[in-house]
Parts: C-alpha cells; sequence; structure tokens
C-alpha cells in the first residue's frame, strides 16, 4: 500500500460528503432562497396578473396595509395561531404524561392518538366540514337523539367559524405533540426521579418541579413546529370553511393566495407573503439563535 | 423571469418536437364534468375528422382559477398552449400582456362581425382585432323552481320581487327550504348582481356595476338592493354557507327546496336528474328582470405561438368553433346557447329557446350587460372587492349602512 492511495481516499473522504451535498444543496438555494429574493422583487414591482419588472416601491406594501381583509387575515391568524399552538401542548403534555403511567396497552393507545397526524389537513378539513356541518353533523345527530334545541352551529357562524378551524387543527396535531413530550419523558434519567420518590415528593411536585422544566427542549421543538404549521396552515381552511362565512376564516396563507392568483394584484399577494416571512423569522431567528450558543456552550 | 425557469424552457423544448409531428392542438380547459367533457369531445371528434390532433390540458375546478394559475406557470415558462378557454375580463388581461394571437382574417371570410352579437365581441376582441372565438353564451339571471312546489303556491311564477318574496312565504309555510343557496362568494355575488338588475333596471346596474360610479354604489336604490339581500337571507336554510351551487340545485330537484336563483348551467343538473322543463321544474328569469340577459361567455382564446404549422391548426380550430352545426351539437349538451344569433333553435329544450330568443332580443335591444360574478362586469381585482363586501353582507358580518360605505371604497381601492 503506497501512501500516495491512503492520501487520495483521505482526500476523498474529506470530499465525498461535500458532493453528495451540493446538489441538494444547490436546490435548496435556488428553489427555496432564490423564489424568497423573487417575491420580494415582485413585492416591489406593479405586477398584476403576470409578473413584470417595473419598479413600484414600498406601494404593494401600502395596498396590503389597506385592505380589511388583511387585518380580518391577521386576528385571525391570532386567534387560531394562539388557541391552536397552547391547547395542542396542553394537550400533548397531558396525554403524555397520562400515558407515562406505564399502563398495560400503551402500544395500542400511542398510535390511536398519534393517527390524525397521518391524515392530510385536506381529510381533516373535509371530514370535520361534515362534522360540524349543523344540517347533517353533530347538532343535527344529537337533535335526532331528542334534545331538540342543542345547538351547535358554529362553522356557519361568522363570529365563531375561526374557532372551528382551531378545533379542526388541534384535533389532529395534539397526537403529534403527545408523542413529542412522550419521547422527551422517557429520556428523563429515572435515577433523578427516584432519588425524589425516596425524598418524599408526591408525583404532582416530581412532575411540576423535575419533569415538566426538564422538558424544555420538548416545548420549544413543539413551538416552532406549530408556530409554522399555524402560519401556513392553506388546505385545512380551504377543505373546512373555504374562507367563509363571508370571509370569516381569511388567514394570511388564503390570502395570499387570493391576492396572487384569482384577484390579479400579484405584487400585493407577494407582499403579504413577505410579511408572512417575517413572522417566520421573527420565531426563528431567536430559536436558532439559542440552538446555536447551547451548542457552543 | 425565463432565466429563473430553465426548467420549464426545457420542457417546453421537448413539448414543441413532440407536436412537429402531427398538426395539432393543445387546448387548456376546465370542462372536466360529464356534461362538459361530453360536449368538449364534439369538438374533439370535429377536429379529429379534420386531421387535427387534440392535446387535452384539463385543469378541474369550476370557475376555472386553477386553470388561470396553471396557464400562468406555462405563459411564464415561455410554453403557452395553443388554445385556453377563458371568461370576460382575464381575455383583456392577457391580451394587454401581449401574448395572444390574431384571428382577423379568418373572422373576416367567416363574417363574424354580423352573427356574434356587439357585447360578445367586447371580450373576444382587444385592440380591434379578433384574439378569441366565443363557444357558448351562458345567462346567469334566470330562477329555477320546483314544478310541485310552484303549483302548490297557486303555480303563478313570481314576476317581481314582492310576488317573489309571497312564493318564498309560501314555500315557507309548505315546510321547505324556501330558497336553495350556496354560500360562496361568488355565488353570493350571482344572487346579488341579479338583485341590483331587478331594483334598478339595465340603465341602474350598467351605471353601478359596470361603470363602478361611486354614488350608484353607495346610493339609495343600492340601499332597496341590501335590503332585498337581508330578507333573501332569512329564506336559506342553516347550512348554506360552503356548499357548492350544485347541491343547492339538487335540493330543488329532490323538493327539500323550492327555488334556487344560478346561471343556466344548472339545467344540467335538472336534465341529468331525468327531470324534465314545464313538468318538473319551471325556469323563469329572476323576477323583474325579464327582457335583460345577463351573460358569460365561454371563449378559446388563441396564443401567438410563433410557428406557422400551430397557426393553421389553431386556425382550423377557430373555424370549427364557430361552424353553426358544432354551435347547435355542443350547447344542447352544455346547457347553454350558441354564441351566434343565427343558429336555428329547434334542437333546444323551452329553456334553451327562451335562452335563445331572450338573448337575440336582448342583444337588439341593448339590455345585454356582462355578468359581474362571472368575469364579465369588471376585471377580477375589483369583482373580488365587490364579492368581498357582498358576502360580508350576507353572513352579518356587516350592516346595511357599512356595505353601502364599504362598497365604493372596495372597488376604489381595487382599481
Amino acid at each position: 500500500m503506497s501512501i500516495s492511495s491512503t492520501d487520495t481516499r483521505r482526500g476523498l473522504q474529506d470530499w465525498l460528503p461535500r458532493l453528495v451535498l451540493a446538489p441538494s444543496f444547490a436546490l435548496v438555494l435556488f428553489f427555496v432562497y432564490g423564489f424568497i429574493v423573487w417575491t420580494a422583487v415582485l413585492s416591489l414591482s406593479t405586477s398584476r396578473i403576470l409578473p413584470v419588472y417595473k419598479w413600484a416601491g414600498f406601494d404593494a406594501y401600502e395596498r396590503l396595509f389597506a385592505q380589511p381583509n388583511w387585518y380580518m387575515a391577521l386576528k385571525n391568524l391570532a386567534i387560531f395561531g394562539s388557541l391552536y399552538i397552547v391547547i395542542c401542548i396542553a394537550l400533548g403534555l397531558f396525554l403524555a404524561i397520562l400515558l407515562d403511567q406505564k399502563i398495560r396497552i400503551e402500544g395500542v393507545l400511542r398510535p390511536i392518538y398519534l393517527y390524525p397526524m397521518a391524515l392530510s389537513f385536506v381529510v381533516t378539513g373535509t371530514a370535520w366540514k361534515w362534522f360540524l356541518n349543523p344540517g347533517m353533523g353533530i347538532q343535527n345527530t344529537v337533535r335526532g337523539w331528542g334534545w331538540e334545541s342543542f345547538t351547535f352551529d358554529w362553522l356557519v357562524r361568522p363570529d365563531m367559524a375561526i374557532y372551528t378551524v382551531a378545533i379542526a387543527g388541534i384535533w389532529q396535531a395534539s397526537g403529534f405533540v403527545m408523542a413529542m413530550f412522550l419521547a422527551g419523558l422517557r429520556g428523563i434519567d429515572s435515577e433523578m426521579l427516584k432519588a425524589a420518590t425516596v425524598d418524599g415528593a408526591s408525583s404532582f411536585t416530581i412532575y411540576r418541579r423535575i419533569v415538566i422544566p426538564l422538558l424544555r427542549p420538548a416545548f420549544l421543538s413543539a413551538v416552532i413546529v406549530l408556530a409554522h404549521m399555524a402560519i401556513k396552515s392553506y388546505d385545512l381552511v380551504i377543505a373546512l370553511t373555504g374562507g367563509g362565512p363571508g370571509n370569516a376564516t381569511e388567514l394570511p396563507s388564503t390570502f395570499m393566495y387570493s391576492y396572487t392568483f384569482t384577484r390579479s394584484q400579484m405584487a400585493v399577494g407577494s407582499a403579504s407573503a413577505m410579511i408572512m416571512l417575517m413572522g417566520i423569522a421573527a420565531i426563528m431567528v431567536p430559536y436558532l439563535y439559542s440552538e446555536l450558543r447551547e451548542g457552543q456552550r | 423571469m425565463r432565466r429563473f425557469l430553465w426548467a420549464g424552457t426545457a420542457i417546453s423544448v421537448m413539448a414543441i418536437s413532440a407536436a412537429h409531428a402531427e398538426e395539432s392542438v393543445e387546448v387548456l380547459h376546465w370542462w372536466t364534468s360529464g356534461g362538459e367533457a361530453a360536449a368538449l369531445g364534439v369538438l374533439k371528434d370535429d377536429l379529429a375528422s379534420k386531421g387535427v390532433g387534440w392535446q387535452d390540458m384539463p385543469v378541474a375546478g369550476g370557475s376555472g382559477v386553477q386553470a388561470m394559475t396553471a396557464l400562468r406557470a406555462r405563459v411564464t415558462a415561455g410554453d403557452p398552449p395553443t388554445a385556453v378557454q377563458m371568461l370576460g375580463f382575464d381575455i383583456r388581461d392577457w391580451a394587454e400582456m401581449g401574448v395572444l394571437g390574431n384571428l382577423d382574417d379568418l373572422a373576416a371570410e367567416q363574417g363574424w362581425d354580423k352573427v356574434i352579437p356587439a357585447a360578445l365581441q367586447d371580450f373576444s376582441k382587444y385592440d380591434g382585432h379578433w384574439i378569441a372565438a366565443p363557444v357558448n353564451v351562458h345567462s346567469t339571471n334566470w330562477l329555477w323552481i320546483n314544478k310541485a312546489a310552484l303549483d302548490k303556491a297557486g303555480g303563478k311564477p313570481p314576476e317581481n320581487m314582492d310576488e317573489l318574496f309571497a312564493m318564498l312565504d309560501n314555500f315557507k309555510e309548505q315546510g321547505i327550504t324556501p330558497l336553495a343557496h350556496g354560500g360562496q362568494p361568488w355565488q353570493d355575488g350571482t344572487l346579488w348582481e341579479a338583485v341590483v338588475l331587478s331594483e334598478g333596471g339595465m340603465d341602474f346596474y350598467k351605471k353601478a356595476v359596470i361603470d363602478a360610479d361611486p354614488e350608484a354604489l353607495g346610493g339609495e336604490t343600492m340601499r332597496k338592493v341590501f335590503d332585498h339581500m337581508t330578507k333573501l337571507r332569512s329564506y336559506f336554510d342553516d347550512s348554506f354557507s360552503g356548499r357548492d351551487w350544485n347541491l343547492a340545485s339538487a335540493m330543488v330537484i329532490e323538493g327539500t327546496a323550492g327555488a334556487q336563483e344560478m346561471g343556466d348551467w344548472a339545467k344540467g343538473e335538472f336534465l341529468r336528474a331525468g327531470k324534465k322543463p314545464g313538468e318538473d321544474f319551471v325556469c323563469i328569469r329572476f323576477p323583474g328582470t325579464q327582457g335583460s340577459v345577463l351573460f358569460n361567455s365561454d371563449q378559446f382564446v388563441m396564443f401567438d405561438l410563433g410557428d406557422e404549422d400551430k397557426r393553421a391548426a389553431q386556425l382550423k380550430m377557430a373555424s370549427a368553433v364557430e361552424d353553426p352545426t358544432f354551435q347547435v351539437a355542443f350547447n344542447t349538451v352544455k346547457g347553454s346557447v350558441p354564441a351566434r344569433t343565427d343558429v336555428p333553435d329547434t334542437e333546444f329544450d323551452d329553456c334553451g329557446k327562451k335562452g335563445m330568443k331572450d338573448l337575440a332580443e336582448a342583444a337588439q335591444g341593448g339590455t345585454l350587460a356582462g355578468s359581474l360574478a362571472h368575469g364579465h362586469g369588471q376585471p377580477s381585482s375589483v369583482k373580488e372587492a365587490i364579492f368581498d363586501v357582498v358576502t360580508q353582507h350576507v353572513n352579518g358580518q356587516i350592516s346595511t349602512d357599512d356595505a353601502l360605505k364599504r362598497l365604493p371604497e372596495a372597488v376604489a381601492a381595487a382599481m
């Protein structure tokens, strides 16, 4: 074995990962970051039906913030996003703690809770559309049982419809959050819990003072995942309410699509996309920053 | 922009080399439901007999929104299809982009100017040049009534808004949903434009909708329109929001609802359910709009492809579309009426005959106007702005006062 062939192999081993990663890196660079730049350019142009590259300054942003629809979308996102994140995490944690009690049929229960995640938002939305439809869903069924005054018509009430979107979203995602917390719970050193038990701590105290603080990484991941799912949720709204009744369930994502593709106001749509990107960046950048700092420590 | 889309260009190069094999047209359309596809088959067979191949590019989605999105991607990639089904102001928007072909020679040769109503020509021509071949005329101010329910209510179709309300009240007493309605913005818009026409007449419709006159949009006549809308809203069932139009038609067909305001494509649903006009259902103009026609017209827009072979195929297709035999064969299947006014009505059923007669008279008398809800009244940005206000009002999100204040504002902001 000569020295040079060892060198070649080492050189190849150094380069191989980069070579393998290069195409996907280039693709991501082009199709994600390239298009972000393109969207930014469009948002500063006069584009309406097709992309045109005529400078318009911040005109599209001004028009965007003059639209009552946009405020409706932001308000809905605030309601939907906060309910979705908070309830998913609370429910997920609760389910995870219950499942963590070393019960016998855990293997059966876990996939049952996790399974809704396997459904797409479109299926979830369509199914819940039927459940919540006052004419044929829950309301109709309960009335059929004899409770004539039972009313559950949120889906068709403009002031309540956004909560039905939250219900369907929470139903789908809380099992997934449960799985994340369960993994976190299983990662906790049992010696520590035994020590606490020996010291006479009740299990409520153990969870409150030891377990939940130790789950901090799982909390962070859950918030990040749920927050960006809330911002980009489009298919759920389209399948469940189509943005209605009226425009009561408009979200920034549905706003972006309709202005860009159906209302011939591509510049305004692009501007709304940039604002959404900034919203996601406002969550992601501090998170990445804290992760990187953690790595250095 | 092409630099951004090498991939698209590569695909287009492949498509061009494949298309050279034989003369053929690639047609982008959204006629994918049973009756529509059958109607399109008529054109396909006709072209095949003339040696022109057919590359189908269907994009499902009733209103054509998805098809227009697909078209944007194709044109941005520098590879437009040969012919595209399109509606109203979309045609004008595309013409402004300078990407459409020219059908002037063919139109002159076949005398399209004389047989196609001027209101349609507004959309088939841009800058005085023919750019599209109109296929059919739909009209939107129809009321479809269940015959059995109507007979119980006295058998007399309503002729004005008061009689309409009286009939709906009677339907309510019969224990059925008086008015079947689908609560999607375009359906709210379709009902609204019929009420505008009924309350204000054609002059007011043109002033408020076509000219978007702020005073008409926020004035006293419009207040009455919104008051009517509030009243009509009380005749819907609870779960109307988000319902598709054909499900609303099904309610009238099954007799669980009394009537539906909808365009003449609803007739297709009735016929497919085995119902007969006059016996099982009644078609009338929306009360108060007799003699006026709000139309939308499907047209095949021809793109400029810069290739003589393809242009020859395009011209053959356009010529086939305007052929009177095709117009009859297609429109009897589709439920619409021919775009040419010189076609005999013998093959059509009662509703179709009435539709053709109304169209010819309205074209003569100047009471033919584009339907706002179907892209023939205003460009899509303004149309959707009006939908916003109308649909919020129908759903009780804003009061009539708010609607009257917001309507002119929203229209001005979308211009």
